[in-house]
């Protein structure tokens, strides 16, 4: 197998789960890396230069080459690196669905929990009954299309949907203590269940951002969001 | 002999996008209509996309497949000649990238469109602001999108060369001149000239009408 000869960047900021996703993809390919924590508040100027759309991250530059948002990052280092363990799945009919959920989670899941951060009182039991509706939506989706995350266990490679989900949904005891309890067993069971055996996973152990501090960076986001 | 059919509704841009993917790539498909979308949806669409209950979901096979990027994503992989996205990751991740744009700001024209009164003037600032991105960031030097050729980026923004001239007239307000923004209002002409596009398009005077009637009607809600 020929080895692509790369320069590989990465922009990000320690506490964004999108940038964990590209992380996570680059460790489960075996694709070296530079990583380059990026002061959001004061934007370097090669950032700048390769990112002047949206001016955020996750940025990947790859010989000098720029790619932004975080599922499209993903796809590009799919093929890019068309090595194994693939991220997507090879049928077209499988990747449908993959990229419906993944859409499903981003559009909703994950705009519901900053909608819930973001609000006070009745608003944000509001918020998080929104929310749950939407989980419940998803972990039915889920176990109908993809069955065999119910079982996951960690000696299985991450896939596009382990990583976009378990990139953030693995910091749930963070945000149950930060935010709000919204990820439960109970309520949940299928969903607790696979984003628990996910978080054994050894490169999610060691991508996924220290306990404390994301609480702490949760409750600061919080409260100046009033 | 694949078993191809489209959940639809006329007045769609999003529906349309399927329809030029398929019709780019001489794919046979039977098309539905949902007659009538806002208050009574069909069975076979609830059961096809139970989750947004939305066109268009293409059907190949009796396997439903829903939101029309996701759709474009499974028409190019499904039938791969006639490419509609580069062999180059690079170019492919670019061409996704326009992509999102359009969806992710697609609300501001939305807005624009069912804006009132002194709020018009907000809302197409906004957009001419995001128009003038696509044009400088996205369009470039290039004639289409995806270069030479049309390609998935301009079958998804499409709704801007066919659409968004309706909106223009229902509110009363231009938004892009061939003076303000040459390149876009020449990928325009460009985009509208290509046979699959000219020959599948929905009547104009239609398209004003039906979004004319509708605009009047969010409007009186919001009053209400």
């Amino acid at each position: 197998m020929e080895e692509k000869q790369s320069e590989v960047k990465l922009f990000g900021t320690w506490a964004s789960g999108y940038c964990t996703r590209v992380v996570l993809a680059l460790k489960a390919k075996g694709i070296p890396y530079r990583y380059i924590e990026e002061d959001l508040k004061n934007k370097s100027e090669l950032f700048l230069r390769y990112n002047p759309v949206h001016k955020k991250v996750p940025l990947l530059l790859h010989n000098g080459r720029p790619v932004s948002e975080s599922l499209i990052i993903l796809e590009y280092i799919d093929e890019y690196w068309n090595h194994s363990p693939k991220i997507l799945p090879d049928d077209p009919y499988k990747r449908a669905k993959v990229r419906f959920w993944a859409d499903f989670y981003d559009r909703k899941l994950k705009e519901g929990t900053v909608a819930i951060m973001t609000s006070r009182g009745k608003e944000k039991e509001k918020a998080i009954e929104g929310f749950l509706e939407l989980l419940k939506v998803f972990e039915e989706g889920i176990a109908k299309d993809f069955p065999e995350k119910l079982t996951f266990s960690n000696s299985q490679p991450l896939d596009f949907l382990d990583i976009i989900v378990g990139s953030s949904a693995c910091n749930y005891e963070a945000y149950n203590e930060a935010v709000a309890v919204v990820v439960d067993p109970k309520r949940n069971p299928l969903f607790f269940q696979w984003m628990t055996a996910l978080k054994e996973c050894p490169l999610m152990k060691e991508s996924l951002p220290p306990h404390d501090k994301l609480v702490a960076k949760m409750k600061s986001f919080q409260s100046r969001s009033v | 002999m694949a078993d191809v059919k489209v959940l639809g509704a006329w007045p769609s841009g999003f529906v349309y996008r399927v329809i030029w993917a398929l019709k780019h790539k001489g794919v046979n498909y039977e098309y539905i209509e949902e007659e009538d979308l806002l208050n009574n949806k069909s069975k076979l669409l609830l059961q096809s996309n139970p989750v947004h209950k939305k066109v268009p979901v293409l059907i190949h096979d009796g396997k439903p497949v829903a939101e029309s990027t996701v759709i474009l994503e499974y028409i190019e992989e499904t039938w791969p000649h006639c490419p509609l996205l580069s062999e180059d990751p690079f170019e492919r991740a670019m061409a996704r990238f326009w992509i999102k744009f359009g969806e992710d700001k697609a609300l501001a024209f939305f807005t624009f469109y069912r804006a009132d009164g002194e709020d018009i003037e907000k809302a197409a600032k906004e957009c001419k602001e995001l128009l003038r991105i696509i044009e400088q960031h996205g369009l470039a030097e290039k004639k289409f999108f995806g270069g030479d050729k049309i390609g998935m980026a301009d079958l998804a923004l499409g709704w801007i060369a066919c659409w968004l001239e309706v909106f223009e007239e229902v509110v009363g307000v231009k938004l892009i001149e061939a003076g303000s923004f040459p390149r876009l209002h020449q990928w325009i002409q460009n985009f509208k000239a290509a046979r699959i596009i000219k020959e599948n398009t929905p009547d104009p005077k239609k398209l004003f009408s039906h979004f004319k009637l509708r605009r009047e009607a969010l409007i009186a809600s919001k009053e209400a």
